[in-house]
């Protein structure tokens, strides 16, 4: 088979799959867990328990406000012991509600059994209306509604479905877990957010080094209409916009979305989180963490109820090793640093990564030497060097003819800098900076 | 070979000549015509166009000061009253009189007083630290100690205090341009009115969480009490969101709210020690900055 890839940029970090090949561990809820109300992109939801009340696993406890926006339930059954706010992964406070766990009982309609439910006769707006109810939200870390994705706007059609099993960061290997164990609801999920969209060809695609889940699927998809592919290794493949120019050579338009190619990307999570809400009635209340790190005597994949604090999760994988320098939420590449372990699992965090002291130091900063590597990786065609200098300059009208909105924060630029320039922490207030000064004329 | 010469400089004298002529008529043609006075008015400007009266430099702040008849809201704080009244003379128009203004920072936490729990090794800015997370201190309206207003005074009248973490303003060379107050990513900065002997009473936090919150990550925050409201005998204090707010408008300097204080939040600056009588605390000496 013919390994594919994005032809723009990119680099190759070392992989570090410490915990590939591990199965997914089923983790009991924990003492106490704090769901925040904003785990998605878009409006946070409107809370709907008080403080003392009863709740139960499933149970509504925010309501989605707006069409961008999702619904978020009890992740356990228990007592609300507080509606406030809580530090969230940065350090600042937002609206959570924190639940005292008692026993595990959950709510009647959700079919707890492993039977697999394959045939439906469902519409697709029934298929809609259910990953709405459930709060589904994409997986892969963007934490974008799965509803609104599946509503394609008018004057555009969906052609394929391509799922994206990539999983290019380093070290992560929730969803290489995800695919070996439970491949069979996958297959499944496919096929119903094919129906949900009304396509007729889905791609999956999985970067080569799981050549297991490569193999797995392949055998798994013969003879139906979803098509497995095998990609090269190469960061940051998993971006939708990449994986789609990987997949189909279609280049998606700057400032726009794989639906104007035709296309719409599901990571393998949220496709395997929406047959769960579809066939067995269950909303979005646990997750795939990988837990990983060099010190860390059990990398593993664990099956977390959202809200669970960091530090259970880091308990549980053998305790924080002495060495331990950061603690990072997500992947290498585009993780970011926690400033406290007491924050809670939210539907968009897939991985909890520890860095041991001699590799967690940013290098010196040396001046820029003009040698255009990070030209060379942005896999946006964009020009680093320069969107980082006019965003030091607060020059943001030219920042914006830059198409600096059009940066997908992968850090492949600031991976490559010899001069260890910060290169995506500028363009990442340039894009905040950029941002507001859009949505400002919008308003207008 | 002498005829050359003269034929050389005869033809460059009519050549200058002619172009001298057109040059005369097309300037007379497509003449400008600029105020005189924009250019006494910008002699009289300090010159330092540092943009702190909201134009990009002295000169568009001398040719609005001449096209506008009335002058609301346009004042140099560089130059202050002296050269606005200078001003004035040259147009035969009123200024406004300001109060002079002093920028003071708005939070005191110190390591001291407000624990460091995590290290940042990133770019050193305090705009991208605030847009990261809330800091190596547990604030979130805290001081990130980086100095982005050091970097941005055009009056080396701000610099960092090693010991402190923070910023000190020079009050002799603060000239309320205001360059600081944009920079500061959190807001801590504020341009209050300058009084006798540089002396100031001001709330250095603004803090807006609930007390027991602000007080579990900085010793010294605003708890949002209101015994400083309720001393206040000026009406001079404001709560709002848990946070209070002398205007320094309405302050007369009694010091009243600075013993009621629980954690010490609101400061005196430059005032003389205080006589110790039994009903007074102690602590309520000279604070900080002095």
């Amino acid at each position: 088979m013919s390994l594919k890839s994005f032809s723009r940029g990119g680099v190759h970090p070392a992989e570090h799959k410490l915990s590939s090949g591990n199965a997914i561990q089923v983790l009991p809820p924990p003492e106490v867990v704090v769901i925040p109300v904003s785990q998605h992109l878009g409006a946070p939801s409107k809370v709907m328990v008080n403080r003392g009340d009863e709740v139960i696993v499933g149970q509504l406890i925010a309501q989605s406000e707006g069409f961008v926006s999702t619904n978020i339930h009890s992740s356990v059954s228990g007592k609300v012991l507080k509606v406030d706010n809580f530090s969230d992964s940065s350090g600042y406070r937002r609206m959570a509600v924190q639940i005292q766990v008692e026993g595990d009982q959950w709510i009647d309609t959700i079919d707890r059994s492993d039977d697999l439910v394959k045939n439906t006769v469902l519409t697709s707006e029934d298929i809609r209306k259910k990953i709405l109810d459930a709060g589904i939200v994409g997986l892969g870390g963007a934490t974008f509604p799965t509803h609104v994705k599946l509503m394609v706007p008018k004057g555009k059609k969906a052609e394929y479905l391509i799922v994206n099993g990539v999983e290019c960061e380093p070290y992560l290997t929730s969803d290489h877990a995800l695919m070996m164990e439970k491949s069979d609801e996958l297959l499944a999920g496919i096929h119903l957010m094919m129906k949900g969209l009304g396509v007729e060809k889905a791609i999956l695609g999985i970067e080569n080094n799981k050549p297991d889940a490569i193999q797995k699927m392949q055998k798994m998809t013969e003879g139906t209409s979803v098509r497995v592919q095998g990609l090269k290794v190469k960061y940051p493949q998993g971006g939708e916009k990449q994986l789609v120019q990987a997949l189909l050579k279609r280049e998606v338009p700057s400032g726009g979305l794989p639906i104007d190619v035709g296309v719409v990307v599901f990571n393998v999570g949220t496709v395997y989180a929406a047959y769960d809400a579809v066939m067995k009635n269950r909303p979005l209340i646990d997750r795939i963490v990988t837990v990983t790190g060099k010190s860390l005597s059990n990398p593993s994949n664990f099956q977390v109820r959202i809200g669970t604090p960091v530090s259970y999760l880091v308990e549980k994988a053998g305790g924080l090793p002495e060495d331990t320098a950061k603690v990072i939420n997500g992947g290498p590449m585009m993780g970011k640093a926690l400033s406290s372990l007491d924050v809670p699992v939210v539907k968009g965090s897939s991985g909890i990564l520890l860095i041991r002291e001699q590799e967690a130091r940013r290098k010196e900063v040396q001046p820029c030497i003009r040698c255009t590597r990070c030209v060379g990786v942005c896999p946006m065609g964009l020009e680093p060097y320069l969107l980082m200098t006019l965003a030091e300059k607060g020059m943001y009208e030219r920042l914006e003819q830059e198409k600096v909105m059009d940066c997908i924060e992968c850090g492949s630029c600031s991976y490559t800098c010899p001069s260890a320039r910060p290169l995506l922490d500028y363009i990442r207030l340039g894009k905040a900076e950029v941002g507001k000064i859009m949505r400002t004329r919008k308003a207008v | 070979m002498s005829q050359i010469i003269l034929f050389t400089i005869g033809t460059l004298v009519t050549i200058g000549a002619a172009a001298a002529i057109i040059l005369y008529f097309v300037a007379q043609k497509f003449k400008v015509f600029e105020d005189p006075r924009i250019d006494e008015v910008e002699e009289a400007l300090p010159a330092a166009n540092c943009g702190g009266c909201g134009f990009p430099g002295c000169r568009n702040f001398a040719e609005t000061l001449v096209k506008s008849d009335t002058w609301d809201g346009l004042f140099c704080p560089v130059g202050g009253n002296e050269t606005m009244a200078k001003a004035a003379a040259i147009l035969g128009k009123e200024a406004i009189e300001q109060a002079p203004r002093v920028a003071v920072i708005r939070c005191h936490g110190t390591p001291e007083f407000r624990p460091r729990f995590n290290e940042y090794d990133g770019t050193p800015t305090c705009v991208i630290i605030h847009n990261l997370y809330t800091g190596e201190g547990g604030c979130p309206h805290g001081c990130l100690g980086e100095g982005d207003c050091v970097v941005v005074c055009d009056f080396d009248a701000i610099h960092m205090d090693p010991v402190t973490d923070l910023p000190v303003v020079v009050d002799d060379k603060c000239t309320a341009c205001g360059a600081c107050v944009e920079a500061c990513p959190r807001d801590i900065i504020e341009l209050r009115k300058k009084n006798k002997k540089d002396r100031k009473i001001f709330v250095s936090c603004i803090n807006e969480e609930k007390g027991a919150v602000a007080k579990k990550n900085c010793s010294v925050a605003c708890i949002g009490c209101s015994k400083c409201f309720k001393v206040c005998p000026y009406e001079a204090i404001t709560m709002n969101n848990n946070l209070a707010f002398i205007d320094s408008d309405k302050c007369k300097l009694c010091r009243k709210c600075v013993v009621e204080c629980p954690t010490n939040a609101i400061h005196e600056i430059l005032f003389p020690p205080r006589k110790t009588d039994k009903t007074e605390p102690v602590e309520a000496e000279t604070k900080i900055g002095d």
